[in-house]
């Protein structure tokens, strides 16, 4: 079996694949977005509820190839309790780190850091990184007030 | 049919690739390439602009691709073969100015469930444009064309059927002649989308009936940006110009202009002399190898591959269920892997597939799939090709587990 394959579907993100975490509409969110890529055919939501300035809960519902929801998934667990800006933060070290741009940054991830061997397929960056364009979005629409346009990562 | 790899040096430079998305664009033969090199090195001006010896070479040598192009696909009326950038640019030019001229408010304009998006966008927003009326005639359950539903659709008023020769996401080689005699029957014209035709089937306008029939060089062998469309002169004579400039016209007043005849009319512009010329070596090149023995190695290496699928738990195969209905085309899904980690678990082995919805976004729809996994064959392709990527879904329904049957 490939290495660059084993370390690409790793077995926490097959489990994520698998059984998403957060996996749920959140019918009294605060904010929401949509993630689509129309050439691949994804599409998710990300439901985020922000509490005195932080992410007091997260979810997301949608499908996609395992690297998308895995990736859906593994974030809806890392952002959550963290002010926007750290959620922020953390998108732009792992959009880093699945570009292959700061593979250094990879060990601070904690369990995101499973989708580091994305950086060696180049065309799965959109993949996994689509449903942290979209929370992103979803942030800023607490910022403007205003629902966001769907995203895309192609 | 025996298809020597070295004639590909594209396949020769590398020879574990598993090349199996013909179907979205072919391989080049030797060839074409030298055919190209050589129109540049020896022959190379712009067509019908100067009077020196050299631009009639290049000339002689586009208008001869036409005439090699025009015979190979059956049309007598070489003329009436008018050069664009492919397929999707031909059928535009159909929808756009032959549409406007001719589809009205309140006509009808149909297509079917299986059509790639440049063969159902372009009608569906003529329609939308003139205030006509777009139907869909819907499939089989095993993708073929609903001839029954088709009757019933194409109307008095329906001034147009756009159908596929083959369907690219299927495979589903459709029945012409059934087609167009509904067609014909209630006074529509019929034009039919051969991206995937020609490349695998013998093609002959002349008998088949069809009033326009499109295609690309691309993926019959030939280079990328150049296609066409051959038509019924009469219906291009009946055709507004589609795009104006140079060559298309015939004199130019301050206040009007007259045009060229055919095919001029329809090419503004400097022509694409190296397609036409790549393209031409690329009938040539099937000519040599025979329509009727490419066709049946397809049919035998699309059996062999049906068979060899059949025989791996949890994949479900698209569309029609002989490998003679169907062009050398299997779309396919495996359990609840998605085709995209499917399609880089198989590029890891050198297995080239497509993966996704193939252009055909309300077919997929129809199916309820978001997505396929496709395999498609062409001359260079051999049994040995199916083992592989049948060895490499094996290796990636193991990654995936049981979840994958």
């Amino acid at each position: 079996m490939s290495a660059e394959l084993d370390e690409l579907y790793q077995s926490i993100i097959l489990d994520h694949n698998r059984r998403p975490r957060n996996y749920r509409v959140m019918d009294d969110a605060s904010a929401h977005a949509d993630g689509q890529n129309p050439l691949c055919g994804d599409q998710l939501t990300i439901w985020l509820k922000v509490d005195g300035g932080r992410i007091s809960d997260v979810s997301f519902q949608g499908s996609g190839c395992a690297i998308s929801k895995a990736s859906a998934s593994l974030m809806t667990a890392a952002i959550k309790g963290k002010t926007r800006e750290e959620a922020d933060a953390l998108f732009t070290k792992f959009h880093g780190v699945v570009t292959g741009a700061h593979p250094e940054d990879a060990e601070s991830m904690g369990s995101l850091k499973a989708l580091g061997g994305v950086s060696r397929f180049p065309l799965r960056v959109k993949c996994a990184s689509l449903a942290w364009h979209a929370m992103h979005a979803a942030l800023a629409q607490h910022a403007d007030a205003t629902p966001p346009a769907p995203v895309s990562t192609e | 049919m025996n298809v020597a790899r070295t004639d590909f040096p594209l396949l020769a430079a590398q020879p574990s690739l598993v090349y199996l998305d013909s179907a979205a664009t072919a391989q080049k033969p030797r060839a074409v390439l030298d055919a190209i090199r050589d129109y540049y090195e020896t022959t190379n001006a712009n067509p019908h602009r100067g009077a020196y010896r050299l631009s009639g070479a290049a000339t002689e040598a586009y208008h001869g691709a036409r005439r090699d192009i025009a015979r190979f696909l059956g049309a007598a009326d070489a003329d009436a073969l008018i050069f664009t950038r492919g397929t999707t640019e031909a059928l535009n030019l159909l929808a756009t100015a032959w549409g406007h001229a001719h589809v009205h408010r309140g006509d009808r304009v149909v297509v079917t469930r299986l059509e790639h998006h440049a063969n159902f966008v372009p009608w569906q927003q003529l329609a939308r444009a003139v205030g006509a009326e777009f139907r869909i005639c819907e499939m089989t359950h095993d993708g073929q064309v609903d001839l029954d539903q088709l009757r019933l659709l194409v109307t008095a008023n329906t001034r147009v059927v756009a159908f596929g020769h083959v369907s690219n996401a299927l495979g589903t080689i459709n029945d012409v002649t059934d087609i167009v005699k509904i067609a014909h029957t209630a006074g529509a014209m019929a034009f039919c989308d051969g991206a995937q035709g020609a490349p695998h089937l013998r093609v002959d306008f002349d008998a088949l009936g069809v009033d326009a029939y499109a295609f690309s060089g691309h993926k019959m062998l030939g280079p990328m940006g150049i296609g066409g469309v051959v038509a019924r002169r009469s219906l291009l004579e009946a055709t507004p110009p589609y795009q104006y400039g140079g060559d298309m016209i015939e004199y130019v007043f301050d206040g009007d202009t007259t045009f060229n005849v055919l095919p001029h009319k329809f090419e503004a512009g400097t022509p694409n002399v190296e397609g036409a010329v790549g393209l031409a070596a690329a009938v040539r090149y099937l000519d040599g190898l025979g329509m009727d023995a490419v066709r049946a190695h397809e049919v035998s290496l699309t059996r062999y591959a049906l068979q060899q699928l059949a025989t791996i738990d949890g994949l479900h195969v698209q569309g029609p269920a002989t490998a003679e209905a169907r062009s050398g085309v299997v779309s396919f899904t495996l359990g609840d892997i998605h085709p995209h980690d499917l399609s880089t678990m198989l590029d890891v082995d050198g297995v080239c597939v497509r993966a996704g919805h193939h252009c055909a976004q309300p077919l997929m729809r129809a199916l309820r799939v978001n997505a396929t996994v496709r395999a498609s064959f062409y001359v260079y392709n051999t049994p040995a090709d199916v083992d592989a990527l049948v060895a490499s879904l094996r290796k990636a329904k193991v990654r995936f587990g049981a979840h994958a049957g």
